[in-house]
Parts: C-alpha cells; structure tokens; sequence
C-alpha cells in the first residue's frame, strides 16, 4: 500500500494510512528523498500514528530515511508513536538514535518551523 | 475454546499477516493493549528472522490454558541453515550491530517464556509465551 506524499509549503508531509510491509517502508524511504529533491523541501513529517507495530526492520528503515533527506538537505521529523509501540521498541532495544521525533502532526510542524529557521538564518 | 492458527511465512506481507494474527487473538482473549503490541511486535520479529535466514517457514499461534490463566503460544519454526552461535545470537548488542542480529534478547525480554532450539540439520525453532494479566 502506497504513502501519500502531501506537499505542505516547505514540507513534506507523509501519512501513514496502514500496516505497510518491508517494500512498502523502502519505497517510502526513496520517495522521500527523490521528492526532497523535485520540491526543494526544506523538511520531512513522517506520520506513524496508525503504526500499530514498529519492529527493527521498520525503525532502521526510518532512521536511514531520516538519515538520507537529512544528506540532501532537508530535516525529517517521526511524529506520532503510540505509548504501546514506544514501550515495545523500548524493550527491543531500538531507539531511533539521531532521529527527531515529535508527539504529533502539530508538534511535528513546529519543531520544522523552529530548525528549519535556525538554518536560514545562519546560512 | 482453543483457537489456532498456522500462517506460512514466505514474503515480507507474511510478516503483517502473522503480527496482525496474533493481535486479533490476543484481543480475542482479552489482551491488555500493550501486551498485544508486545506479542505483535515479537510475531513480526521471528517471522522476519525466517525470511532473512532461511527464506522460508511458517509461525504458529495458538491460544493455551493453564489453570485459570489463559495465554498465547507462538512457535516459529523454519529448516533455515540454524543459529551456529546460539550464545553470541542471544547477546544484547548483537541485535544492534549494524542490523544484522536478530533481535532474540528483545523478542525474550518481551515475553513471559522463551525457548529456542536450532542446529544445521533442523533449522530454528522459537516458542515464545505471553500469559494474560
């Protein structure tokens, strides 16, 4: 099942609508980080609340993602694990190190806002 | 009230549909939220191991009952080349070292029981258990 890709200003906005297999987070993955490039998007949301699970191969897949629109200049935010799923990936040892993440969609924007910010002004 | 379910592992859409099954029977049974995500967090990791190991194998859930407790047995079984180093594949950091292990310390520390067996000449086998709070 394919992730709709929405275009939001300077963002990209992905939701995650459901349970999605290996292919379909590694499609996602490379979406992104060829539309980072087609939109000159500045930052990346990527939607999880509807993930009901969150196993190893689905957190190293974020984190590359995070990882690889972060190379091409843009900033990627994980919003919306749920309190069981963070628990779950707590006692599996997976932590998503060196990704942000923020409560939700709204938290998700603001923290952009407030890095992308810091960004423009420096350069 | 005994309730089974065999779900053949042979593509990564195996691995939804085996967490998903052991979600529905959790619920079923009365599962606190978090404990279901646990489980379907541990289905979704054994039935990984078998694709990336051995190809191909298949993963059992079936509820159990002991006394007036109720829980949920799952068995993964695969004829995958089997763990050589069962000790090392059981370490914590190994699961994390460039994402090449495979998560069995998790998978344990998420579960009430855990039992594995595995040589060269019959592949894995993984029994977890998860008993109803």
């Amino acid at each position: 099942m394919e992730v709709p890709i929405l275009k939001q200003g300077l963002y990209l906005i992905a939701s995650i609508q459901a349970a999605l297999s290996d292919v379909d987070l590694v499609h996602l993955r490379d979406a992104l980080a060829e539309k980072v490039g087609k939109f000159r998007a500045r930052g990346v949301i990527v939607d999880v609340t509807v993930l009901d699970v969150m196993d190893s191969f689905a957190s190293r897949t974020l984190r590359d993602l995070a990882h690889m629109t972060r190379l091409r200049g843009a900033e990627t935010v994980i919003v919306g694990i749920q309190p069981e799923v963070a628990f779950a990936m707590v006692q599996l040892g997976l932590t998503l190190e060196g990704v942000d993440t923020a409560l939700d969609l709204e938290e998700g924007l603001a923290f952009l806002d407030k890095k992308t910010k810091r960004h423009t002004s420096r350069g | 009230m005994a309730s089974e379910a065999v779900i053949p592992i042979n593509s990564d859409i195996d691995v939804v549909a085996a967490r998903q099954k052991g979600r529905e029977l959790a619920t079923e049974l009365g599962f606190v939220s978090t404990d279901s995500t646990l489980l379907a967090t541990a289905i979704s990791e054994l039935a990984r191991n078998i694709i990336r190991y051995a190809k191909y194998g298949e993963i059992l859930i079936v509820s159990v009952q002991s006394g007036d407790r109720v829980g949920i047995t799952v068995v993964a079984r695969d004829k995958g080349p089997g763990i050589t180093n069962i000790s090392l594949a059981m370490q914590d950091g190994f699961s994390t070292s460039g994402g090449l292990g495979l998560g069995l310390p998790g998978v344990k520390r998420m579960m009430d029981e855990f039992h594995l067996v595995s040589d060269a000449n019959n592949g894995t086998k993984v029994t977890i258990k998860k008993w109803k709070r």
